[in-house]
């Protein structure tokens, strides 16, 4: 249960959108709207409730979670990006490759040049930002399908690290890119004892205090202004018990984290991203319009949708998230190597659609792309430790990837039958 | 030639709510050719797909009797097979195919699996000769004009050993030449043997080319006529095509007709799949204030290519002219210049063009007018919520809450979403093609009722519709719009269905 935190971050984030439009689904699809929007997240405590009880409790044990998170980082923050480009109807198969150049470059200049690390990184994100606007120029503007002109990038910027790297790593990192990938946040006010559960840090509890505090206010807040608007909010003892459901997961996640080494400086980010990204989506023109041209493409250009300027800058926001991911890949590694971040693209693209993204584009949410994400990584971090052989996991995500995908279309077709 | 090759009797076609086609009967004797006229949606295509095994056996009432057999069509394939073939409006051609390979399409000329390319192209010859099309057979359909792949069409047909034709708008996309040789062809086929049916608009075609004419009004039979013994003008035509009676559809208006707000002068649009088609040819409109004005036109006569051009050069390449918004001239290139100019368009394909059907109704309504609810590019959806739940209310959309998702509304419903979301732009022209589309009676009421209040409001209304009685119960004064041009601009207290049906059908004279 324990790596929820962000989709529940989200939940506080977005709650105005999401929990008045659940009656109205149910009232008019039956159950299975509901399920199809929910059906992820129930999926993902089910399997964590399998392989917790496969592996006896060791995975949610505070040195595991926090393994998870530190891990898979990378992938969902590409899966962030991911999910906003398969909304507006597009795909992106470079983002394993723009990883690995992100990563050499940020090598060449703090390792090889010996800028000073924050402007190196800084450099390595424009850059980022430039190879997302070369490849959204030819799919925005010249009209290039994007399944191809990312296909011919996952080349390209694959030929371009090898060209910089040759056949040889670039290490090692400066200690602060390091921490940032693979670090935990400094114990400030030392540890406390929480009995029966050992020390923990207090910095770290506190974070999560505050996380919680901030959540249930945003909540609060949001349904008072639902209500002055005169709209229908859910019951009180609902609302509370949503409430209170959200917090326990985050006071677990951070509990046990805590009792490890603090929090991972990555979840942070991750948190920081999730939370900035979900708003963005729901909240903002920029990110209602990617829905509208994922939904009808036609009607958003007839509605006054700049098409061409959204999918442009929605691949320059993946260029930058991938150099963030390349960064971290690399000084996680301490290493920019020249087949990092090989495949990473399939893992983001599968986290969107597990995590209910549809095929044809105009659904999916940042919290679920993150909640898919998740559920590869419980069942990678999962069958590992039961000593599944790798032939095997891969078995099992890609049965996941198709069944998610079938139940998709599956209550898609039911939806439209009733109709 | 009194047998007759076929007989519809009875037929009767619904839809969700609508009366497509109410007992309709067709006689068409062998080896003639046979029109059918009637407005736009009066039921032609629909008796066709009927007829064609489009709408399966079962689907509709009524009998089909075709060579003295009683058929009962599931499919296309069996229409076919019996003889029946039909050539639709949008032509259905594989473009990157050579000509023979279309002709052949899903009627091979193979030997044990195999494409026997010989046979093909040498068949393909024969029957090009046939239709006068002179290509080479291995020539891809892409590389030649609208007018030789109706040729084509035509051959595939007789590749089928076709014993009735069906042809719908067979001249519509076409130039004068292309349809002068096409008619040409038709009375050849007749001298064959081949029976025709065509579905036309053009009744100068109609008169010059059919034996017999069906008239169809409102999905019922009116008449049959003999061409040569009922000595049929196009008068006769347009005045049993459009006979039936006004009755008190529309709500009272009394106008209050301002200051000009939008002046198009000299517009021309090309067309963008067919180079050097003028789509639009030098219209000129005006629009007052408060007024609403109507385009009447048939299909393909340039209507909606018109309005999409002029709202943000939506439609068309190499478009020319001047647009002036309050007597000033104003540069409209995009779909954000128009909605900044003021200009609103709702479009006459609601599914394709006008709404997002996977979302609810809130976010359709904000679509067009989302940065008006917005402050330095973040929604607020509290108000986004308040103003979808005025219209909600104003506009009555049946549904259980603005959180309803969108496809799931009845078309009327639908159509009072996409209204809404264009008043909610405050636009000061609104154009709406074809407002009450697939729509039911009572809700038409309302859609009417809506716009005679944003007449009210001092905004000017373009309405585009192929509804004749429509434009004439609801416009204050209508253009009509015939082969991309202007053909007339009459004032309602001058207009009858008839003097617009004639300024509709007038050709260009050269």
């Amino acid at each position: 249960m324990s790596s929820i935190t962000p989709a529940d971050v989200e939940v506080g984030a977005q709650g105005d959108g999401g929990a008045p439009r659940r009656p109205g689904r149910v009232s008019l699809g039956g159950l299975s709207l509901n399920l199809r929007s929910s059906g992820i997240y129930i999926a993902f405590a089910l399997i964590v409730v399998l392989f917790s009880v496969l592996t006896d409790g060791a995975l949610l044990t505070p040195q595991n979670i926090s393994n998870i998170i530190v891990q898979n980082s990378y992938v969902l923050i590409l899966a962030i990006g991911m999910i906003l480009i398969i909304i507006a109807g597009h795909i992106d198969l470079s983002v394993g490759s723009v990883v690995a150049v992100t990563g050499a470059l940020a090598a060449v200049l703090m390792v090889n040049m010996g800028l000073p690390w924050p402007l190196a990184l800084l450099i390595t994100l424009v850059a980022g930002a430039l190879i997302g606007a070369w490849q959204g120029y030819w799919i925005a503007y010249f009209g290039i399908p994007a399944f191809i002109v990312t296909l011919a990038g996952m080349l390209l910027f694959r030929a371009l690290t090898l060209t910089v790297l040759g056949n040889r790593g670039i290490g090692p990192f400066p200690d602060q890119v390091r921490t940032l990938a693979n670090g935990f946040t400094n114990g400030y006010f030392g540890n406390i004892g929480l009995g029966p559960l050992g020390g923990a840090d207090l910095f770290s509890l506190l974070i999560g205090i505050v996380a919680i505090a901030g959540m249930a206010a945003a909540q609060w807040r949001s349904r008072t202004a639902r209500r002055s608007y005169g709209q229908a909010v859910e019951p009180f003892v609902l609302f509370v018990l949503k409430l209170a459901a959200g917090a326990a997961l985050i006071l677990f996640l951070v509990v046990q984290l805590a009792r490890f080494k603090n929090l991972p400086w990555v979840l942070v980010l991750l948190a920081v991203l999730v939370l900035g990204y979900s708003l963005m989506a729901n909240r903002t023109v920029f990110g209602r319009q990617i829905y509208a041209i994922g939904g009808n493409l036609q009607a958003a250009v007839m509605s006054g949708v700049k098409v061409k300027s959204v999918v442009f800058w929605i691949f320059v926001n993946m260029g930058v998230l991938s150099a963030i991911a390349g960064v971290i890949f690399a000084g996680r590694l301490n290493q920019a190597g020249p087949t990092a971040g090989n495949a990473f693209e399939l893992d983001a693209i599968a986290a969107a659609f597990i995590g209910g993204a549809a095929v044809q584009g105009g659904v999916g949410k940042v919290v679920g792309a993150i909640t898919g994400g998740l559920i590869m990584a419980v069942i990678n971090n999962g069958m590992s430790l039961i000593g599944s052989p790798s032939e095997r996991v891969m078995l099992v995500k890609g049965a996941v990837l198709l069944a998610a995908v079938a139940f998709d279309v599956w209550t898609k077709r039911r939806a439209g039958a009733s109709r | 030639m009194t047998e007759h090759i076929l007989r519809m009797s009875g037929i009767t076609k619904t839809f969700p709510g609508v009366k497509a086609l109410q007992n309709v009967n067709l006689s068409v004797r062998r080896g003639e050719i046979h029109a059918i006229c009637g407005e736009n949606g009066a039921g032609k295509s629909t008796l066709m797909k009927v007829l064609s095994g489009v709408y399966p056996h079962g689907d509709y009432e009524g009998e089909i009797i075709f060579e003295g057999r009683k058929c009962e069509f599931g499919g296309i394939r069996d229409s076919e097979h019996a003889g029946i073939v039909i050539i639709h409006q949008e032509l259905a051609l594989s473009p990157q195919l050579s000509i023979a390979e279309n002709i052949f399409l899903g009627n091979e000329r193979a030997r044990r699996g195999l494409i026997d390319w010989n046979r093909t192209n040498f068949e393909a010859a024969e029957l090009m000769k046939r239709v006068g099309l002179r290509e080479n057979p291995t020539t891809p359909i892409s590389d030649i004009g609208v007018g030789k792949q109706q040729l084509v069409e035509i051959a595939k047909a007789l590749s089928k050993e076709v014993k009735l034709l069906i042809l719908d708008e067979p001249t519509a996309a076409l130039n004068d030449d292309d349809s002068a040789h096409l008619l040409d062809l038709l009375r050849g086929l007749r001298d064959e043997g081949i029976t025709c049916v065509i579905i036309s608009h053009k009744l100068n075609e109609v008169t010059a080319i059919a034996d017999s004419v069906t008239i169809i009004r409102d999905g019922q039979t009116i008449e049959t006529l003999d061409m040569a013994s009922d000595h049929v003008t196009e008068d006769r035509i347009i005045s049993g095509m459009v006979g039936r009676a006004l009755d008190n559809r529309f709500p009272p208006h009394e106008p209050t007709i301002g200051e000009e707000v939008l002046r198009i002068e000299d517009w021309t649009v090309y067309s963008p799949s067919q180079p050097g088609r003028k789509v639009v040819d030098g219209a000129a409109l005006t629009l007052r204030r408060g007024e609403i004005v109507g385009l009447a036109g048939l299909m393909g006569a340039g209507r909606t290519e018109l309005a999409m051009s002029v709202f943000g050069r939506a439609y068309g390449v190499h478009i020319s002219g001047k647009i002036f918004k309050d007597g000033k001239p104003i540069e409209v290139r995009n779909v954000q210049d128009a909605i900044r100019h003021g200009i609103a368009y709702a479009t006459e394909d609601r599914k394709r063009y006008g709404l997002n059907l996977i979302e609810d109704i809130k976010r359709n309504i904000s679509a067009a007018g989302l940065t008006g609810l917005s402050r330095r590019g973040w929604v607020n959806e509290n108000e986004e919520y308040q103003v979808a739940e005025r219209f909600h209310k104003s506009m009555n959309i049946k549904a259980p809450s603005v959180e309803s998702i969108v496809g799931k509304l009845s078309g009327g419903n639908q159509q009072k979403v996409v209204l809404s979301k264009w008043i909610l732009t405050e636009p000061d022209v609104l154009i709406l093609d074809e407002p009450t589309r697939g729509i039911d009676v009572g809700a038409k009421y309302e859609i009417y009722t809506i716009i005679n209040r944003l007449a009210d409001q001092g905004k000017a209304v373009l309405v585009i519709s192929s509804e004749l009685p429509e434009l004439l119960g609801l416009c204050d004064r209508i253009y009509t719009l015939s082969e991309g041009r202007i053909t007339g601009e009459v004032p309602r207290a001058d207009a009858t269905q008839e003097s617009l049906m004639y300024l509709m059908t007038k050709g260009q004279e050269k």
